[in-house]
């Protein structure tokens, strides 16, 4: 009985496999990272973001190829600022950042080891990402199990967590902490902290890439029997401090972030169920030729993009690859004019029918009838008052 | 977003052009604005890279800075940005009017103008006010000396930052949102931030739907972004080149003159078309009509701005300190929060389209006066009282109960309680009985005028345009220790005077 059960969800693991790679082409799948793992959490509603995603398509590409290409890159200066800033905290075995848990943060960090988890190959060397990530697992598991109260710092531990079913490596820049026996994360970002103010976009968005960092984890420590709870909630976020290019750091409750992370997650680890309602023989291979280029029409890609249903919504814009591609075919979409325009049209989902029940050209159903009545006033005061 | 808005923007995207959702200007708009394009270098904190500004269209001063991270070039932009915006601002102190005070016991003199910043969108706010930020602490003398017109730009850019959270303020307005609060586009509130987009939606070229304009406009190798982040493309393409031309022609007098005016045109290039844009929006704005509660405002910023440089000039004056102490923040608060009341109240006052927002809500609601009893007195009273009777019939919804009290833009001083609300006979349209109060005089015969009369079409709301007085604080020096105690007076420090900037 039970050898019947593991081979039928061991046959499922890999027909799902098959189905995922049909999708994504004899290409290997696109790495993730904390970023586009963080991304994942954009527009949890959308099932054409989970399928390409779980199956590792290059969104990019795609949207390129269908001819609505991403505005991407970021500007070298930026990334420049970025590796000097990070350098910098971590030099002297991290002697600044220290000083800064110590006196910022109150951590009481008597004596620290410092630990570089790198190691000089590449995740695809000869160690491998399974090796290092071995290698970093005993580690911090064995951390863990030790009651000691000295500080321990780790730096670059290779991370793992499932993303559909499949293994993601997260080779994190960042540096795990473990003070009397609880392990922080550290993140590290050089957008500057203002008298102690910095824009709020930024400061969520490293909130939910650190979250990605706490649930692998946590994922780790479970894996070897520990309490998940030895990793906190709280995360230790580092930014350069006014002007400057020194650091400070605060403290960042990412709880809600761990929520809508796990919510995602399990929502693409149950891909099955959403691969239910797309076509069997449906497939985002790009098929290049010898040179590259890829031989599939952009018409039959677009319509292997359409027959997955999106959930499109102006924040796609700075989320998602294929945002100018779901904008295009959103358009007349009341979605599309933004959540709150949608909801005050009183959810009608597009223009054509908000227009004609305002005008009263058309009898509103049932459920419109509500809606209607308010559109139909609103066309009238709007009419009156610009009269 | 309201509904009227939602709807407009419906219509936007159906007719292909921006939809009005005012019928007036709602803010003040100078005669000589100041209009100021700023770029950062990405990844620096707030770290300028140049600027286009100016009072005339035709002649925008070009700032750059060649070396975005050295400190001194920075500073130097400050003097530059100095040298523009200070002269602006002294030459509005030429001319001031008398205000009576104290029930007309006293004067007071204000400016009869005041200064105005225009920038393109809510970050460039953000750069007037982190750049005030970095420069008003700074000193002419030790060991970082800088141009003595650097910490007085730093104070006046954090005078114009603060006075632009004031609900209502004119002094320093970002585009974008000067545009939206007249116009709804075919797109979202976010795509609006690109000032590009926005006016292809407001005033596409001839023949050309706003859908398409905006597409155009998000290209950014034609419409380089209006700043103050730059385009990555750029940076990685087209400035890095150029700024390291720059740093290799260093001993080389004449290649670096070459690189400097290489720098230059490249920059001018990703700053004019916004600068052309940003008066574009000018000429827009200037063709609607000013509402009639606009100047009044203005009045409340000119005497702002006369409060301010009076105390610049002040023997005891300070930069503005880096946090407000506990007291100062409620108090401003409790401003921002009574200035967006009242100019909630004032726009649709002298709006009928916002107006018509409200009458959709049900804050207000306008119609016909059936019948009047205009010489009806109360004398239920120690004395009799005027308190005449109207009634008004409306197809509007109306939500309000007998007993609320509800103000007329066409008489602000007179306030109308509600009597009775009942449906009309039609059964579609609502009677409504209110009994007034106010702005009638003294005796028991009303001016005439000053009571509705039947036949008139009149609009009742509960927005109240009245004043509305402020909540009462600590004194600063008696701020709870709860809060910290009281605050002491910010005194620049040394560390103020000298902290990095890199
Ligand atoms: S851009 Fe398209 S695919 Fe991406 S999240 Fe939005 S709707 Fe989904």
């Amino acid at each position: 009985m039970l050898a019947w059960r593991i081979r039928s969800k061991w046959a499922r693991v890999t027909e799902l496999e098959q189905r995922l790679a049909r999708l994504r082409g004899p290409v290997p799948p696109r790495r993730h990272n904390a970023r586009t793992i963080a991304a994942l959490t954009g527009n949890p509603g959308c099932t054409r973001r989970a399928v390409l995603d779980s199956a590792g398509v290059d969104k990019q590409r795609i949207a390129a190829h269908v001819g609505f290409p991403a505005q991407s890159g970021q500007s070298r200066f930026a990334i420049a600022r970025g590796n000097v800033f990070e350098a910098q905290v971590k030099a002297d075995g991290a002697a600044e950042l220290l000083r800064l848990l110590r006196e910022r943060l109150g951590l009481p960090i008597p004596e620290v080891s410092y630990d570089d988890l790198d190691t000089p190959d590449a995740p695809d060397g000869p160690d491998g990402p399974e090796a290092r990530h071995a290698r970093s697992r005993e580690l911090l598991t064995g951390a863990a199990g030790r009651a000691d109260a000295a500080g321990l710092l780790f730096d670059h531990p290779l991370l793992r967590l499932d993303v559909a079913g499949q293994p993601v490596y997260l080779e994190p820049d960042l540096i795990a902490l473990q003070v009397e026996g609880r392990f922080h994360v550290v993140e590290i970002k050089s957008f500057a902290v203002i008298d102690d103010q910095a824009d709020p976009a930024k400061v969520s968005a490293a909130a939910t890439q650190a979250a990605v960092y706490v649930l692998a984890l946590r994922q780790l420590l479970t894996e070897a029997g520990h309490d998940p709870e030895l990793v906190s909630h709280n995360v230790v976020l580092v930014c350069p401090r006014d002007f400057s290019n020194r650091p400070t750091a605060a403290l960042l409750d990412v709880r809600k972030q761990l929520g809508t992370l796990r919510r995602q997650l399990s929502r693409m680890a149950r891909i099955d169920a959403l691969l239910d309602q797309v076509p069997e023989a449906l497939s985002f291979d790009l098929a290049p030729d010898t040179a590259g280029a890829p031989t599939r029409t952009p018409a039959e890609l677009a319509a292997a993009l359409a027959a997955v249903e999106a959930r499109y919504a102006p924040e796609c814009l700075s989320a998602c690859e294929l945002a100018y591609f779901c904008r295009h075919e959103a358009a007349g979409a009341t979605a599309a004019l933004g959540k709150s325009v949608r909801e005050e049209l009183g959810g009608i989902e597009s223009v054509e029918v908000v227009l004609a029940l305002a005008a009263g050209d058309r009898t509103p159903t049932e459920e419109q009838a509500e809606a209607a009545a308010l559109l139909r006033t609103a066309a009238r005061l709007r009419a009156e008052a610009l009269s | 977003m309201s509904t009227l808005t939602a709807l407009a923007r419906a219509q936007a995207l159906a007719t292909g052009a921006a939809q009005p959702i005012a019928t007036v200007r709602h803010l003040h708009l100078a005669d000589r604005p100041l209009v100021f394009v700023p770029l950062t270098m990405a990844g620096e904190a707030n770290a300028p890279l140049a600027a286009l500004v100016g009072a005339d269209p035709e002649h925008p001063r070009l700032l750059i800075v060649p070396q975005p991270r050295n400190r001194d070039q920075r500073f130097a932009f400050a003097a530059a940005l100095a040298a523009e915006l200070l002269p602006y601002v002294d030459g509005l102190r030429g001319v001031a009017e008398a205000v009576p005070i104290d029930r007309g016991r006293d004067v007071r003199h204000r400016y009869v103008d005041a200064p105005q910043l225009l920038v393109p969108n809510a970050a460039g706010i953000s750069f007037v006010r982190l750049f005030g930020r970095s420069t008003r602490f700074r000193r002419t003398d030790g060991d970082y000396p800088v141009h003595p017109s650097v910490p007085l730009l730093g104070r006046w850019l954090t005078f114009l930052a603060d006075r632009a959270e004031h609900p209502g303020s004119s002094t320093l307005l970002a585009m974008t949102d000067a545009l939206t609060l007249h116009w709804a586009t075919g797109q979202s509130a976010m795509e609006d931030q690109n000032l590009a987009a926005l006016l292809g939606w407001i005033s596409p070229p001839p023949g050309v739907s706003g859908v398409v304009a905006a597409a155009e406009a998000e290209d950014p190798a034609i419409w380089p972004p209006a700043g103050p982040v730059t385009d990555p493309g750029f940076d990685n393409e087209r400035l890095a080149p150029a700024i390291a031309a720059y740093e290799a022609a260093l001993d080389d007098e004449g290649a670096r003159l070459l690189a400097y005016a290489e720098l230059e045109r490249l920059l001018r290039g990703q700053l004019q078309p916004t600068w052309e844009l940003m008066w574009r929006g000018v000429a827009l704005l200037r063709a609607l009509p000013p509402g009639a509660r606009v100047e009044p405002r203005w009045a409340a910023d000119r005497d702002a701005f006369t409060d301010y440089a009076n105390y610049v000039e002040s023997e005891e004056s300070y930069p503005q300190p880096r946090r407000d102490g506990a007291v100062a923040a409620a108090q401003r608060l409790d401003r921002l929060e009574r200035a967006q009341a009242s100019y909630a109240a004032q726009r649709a006052y002298d709006d009928p389209l916002v107006m018509a927002g409200h009458r959709l809500t049900g804050e207000a609601f306008a119609g016909v006066v059936t019948m009047a009893k205009p010489d009806r007195v109360d004398d239920t009273g120690k004395r009799p009282v005027l308190r005449p009777r109207i009634m008004v019939l409306t197809s509007d919804p109306v939500l309000m109960a007998p007993g609320a009290a509800l103000y007329s833009p066409a008489r602000p001083s007179q306030k109308g309680t509600v009597v009775f609300v009942t449906p009309a006979p039609d059964g579609a349209k609502t009677e409504v009985v209110l009994e007034l109060s106010g702005g009638m005089g003294r005796s028991l015969t009303p001016p005439p005028g000053s009571v509705p009369e039947v036949g008139e079409r009149i609009t009742y709301t509960t927005l109240s345009e009245a004043y509305r007085p402020g909540a009462s604080f600590p004194a600063r020096e008696e701020t709870p220790w709860t809060h910290g105690g009281p605050p002491t007076d910010h005194v620049p420090t040394e560390r103020d005077a000298t902290e990095d900037w890199s």
